[in-house]
């Protein structure tokens, strides 16, 4: 659906020190997706959005959207591909000078969609974001969740074959982060829509995106399914944002001390990674076989794709019945790990 | 009682020096709005990373501003005879004071338009942008209506710069109350004359301001 090949923008703002925000980047992203990229401030996220619609001009390389390279419009070209690309914005980027209803309107005008149809189009809209009531309020009266609701009908207006979304979330309390990203995902249900987002928060890419890219200093330094780079994340940058929702090691090291409290039985880690059938597990370890199960600690947490974390638990029991429990966990989607006493 | 107290002013001559103020500054506004916001939006497209940005272009247009601002007031009168006389026909009566008043006020109002847009959320530029917008629509429907508190206010303060300059063009024969006050006042040493002048000029002025302020706080949905 979009494929950007070797994609470089070298920004130099004096025509000496020139700054490299993007570095050869090459990303496949899948009709009907939700691609998460996430970085730390300066890793050159935004400009890589930017240049998708070349709101920011490429330096080097080639964005296709659905077939359509991107960076080989001319001025025209580009303005007519770009009413199918929507966009929205960190700050909404709303104009103040015009009503919920005029704003939503806006991208219809510019389409050149004659008065009637925009109007019906405008009502559906704002039914699909869940406005409805607050049609002919101004900017200024409305919540900044209600505000990212008007750039999302916005953006829908034209029906578009992707929306960008450039750290949409990140001016909003977490309550409202979590309703404006359930709304990206039924939106990315009902309509079929191809999703680009990126930020800075692990907790956005966890709940709504499908896979995930790793960004540092202008690359792509990871990347693959949600869960994969959840569970094995490989780079420095990737596990910090892993840390970010699982908590950090240091909790872990507590654990290998509190293992060597235990004189009999076993401690280990059980990763979930993504199956709903496992979720169960501990129940049936404790009623198939003969050992005591005890969660020492653990965590938990949903990806689009199903559970995923870690919890460590101490086993004791007969040697040869522990030996039969950890094959049988073996043999389950659930990945098993003894801690050593040390 | 009046005519005791202003024993020199014929009521009918003043009324009809009012309305010749009132018709100077009011067309004179007209102009100023067109020719600023021409030259202001100049100034911001024209500008380093605008939407047409330009550097010789720019330079043409400062210079412009720049010089015109720079030139007193009565001094631009006598320059602009010729070109007032070619336009107009005649350097006398109100309609002859109307391009030197355009042409001193625009500039000035220009750097307002200019402050203006530059107050505009990029942002807002940058999501019409997004949207395919043209360069006209985002002008017409985005940068002057996102603007608009800003234009207003600006043409309130250059209005009543206007109405000061209506009467200094008065001195010269331009007519209104600052040619009634200095030639049927100042110069018959009728000072009942000057002073009803200068009440009158002021109420015109808190009029101006009054209704400028009005559409600024009434447009204005931030």
């Amino acid at each position: 659906m979009i494929s950007i090949k070797d994609l470089s923008k070298v920004f130099s703002p004096n025509g000496k020190n020139s700054i490299q925000a993007v570095n050869g980047l090459s990303l496949d992203i899948n009709k009907g997706e939700i691609f998460g990229v996430i970085g730390y401030s300066g890793a050159g996220k935004s400009t890589f959005i930017r240049l998708l619609n070349r709101l920011e001009d490429p330096t080097d390389g080639q964005v296709i959207i659905d077939g359509e390279n991107i960076t080989a419009l001319r001025k025209n070209e580009l303005r007519l591909a770009r009413q199918e690309i929507g966009m929205i914005f960190q700050h909404f980027n709303l104009l103040w000078s015009r009503t919920v209803r005029d704003n939503i309107a806006f991208p219809l005008e510019i389409a050149g969609v004659p008065k009637q149809k925009r109007m019906e189009r405008v009502d559906e809209l704002i039914g699909l974001v869940g406005l409805t009531g607050r049609e002919d309020a101004y900017p200024s009266e409305l919540s900044g969740g209600q505000k990212q609701r008007v750039g999302i009908a916005r953006a829908l207006a034209n029906n578009p074959k992707v929306l960008l979304c450039d750290e949409a979330t990140s001016a909003l309390d977490p309550e409202t982060t979590n309703s404006i990203l359930q709304l990206l995902v039924d939106i990315n249900e009902k309509l079929g829509l191809t999703i680009i987002l990126i930020t800075h928060e692990m907790h956005v890419i966890r709940k709504i995106c499908h896979r995930v890219a790793v960004m540092e200093a202008g690359m792509v330094v990871e990347q693959g399914d949600v869960l994969e780079v959840f569970l094995h994340p490989k780079t420095e940058v990737t596990k910090k944002f892993v840390e970010q929702i699982m908590g950090d090691t240091e909790q872990e090291d507590a654990l290998h001390l509190l293992a060597n409290q235990f004189t009999t039985g076993k401690v280990v880690r059980l990763h979930f990674v993504g199956e709903v059938t496992n979720q169960a597990l501990i129940s049936k370890l404790s009623k198939q076989f003969d050992v005591e199960v005890n969660i020492l600690h653990g965590k938990i947490t949903q990806t689009q794709k199903g559970a995923y974390g870690s919890l460590f638990v101490h086993m004791d029991g007969k040697k040869d019945e522990i030996s039969n429990v950890i094959r049988y966990i073996t043999s389950t989607s659930v990945e098993v790990e003894e801690i050593d006493h040390a | 009682m009046l005519s005791e107290l202003f024993p020199n002013v014929k009521l009918d001559e003043v009324w009809t020096a009012t309305y010749e103020t009132f018709y100077m500054t009011l067309i004179a506004i007209l102009g100023t709005f067109i020719l600023g916001i021409l030259l202001g939006l100049l100034l911001y497209l024209t500008s380093r990373g605008g939407l047409w940005q330009n550097k010789f272009v720019h330079l043409l247009v400062a210079t412009f501003v720049n010089v015109f601002r720079a030139i007193p007031f009565i001094i631009l009168i006598l320059l602009l005879f010729p070109f007032t006389k070619f336009l107009i026909g005649t350097i006398r009566g109100p309609n002859a004071a109307l391009p030197a008043l355009i042409i001193g006020a625009a500039p000035f109002y220009g750097r307002l338009v200019e402050i203006g847009l530059r107050e505009v959320d990029k942002g807002v530029v940058e999501a019409a942008k997004a949207m395919g917008a043209k360069t006209s629509t985002i002008i017409f429907k985005v940068l002057l209506p996102e603007s608009m508190p800003a234009l207003v206010s600006g043409i309130t303060v250059t209005a009543i710069a206007l109405i000061g300059y209506t009467a200094i063009a008065g001195v010269i024969g331009a007519g209104g109350l600052g040619d009634f006050a200095y030639f049927y006042g100042f110069q018959r040493r009728s000072f009942d004359v000057v002073f009803i002048c200068t009440v009158l000029i002021v109420i015109i002025v808190f009029i101006f301001q009054f209704i400028g302020d009005t559409i600024s706080n009434k447009l204005d949905k931030r």
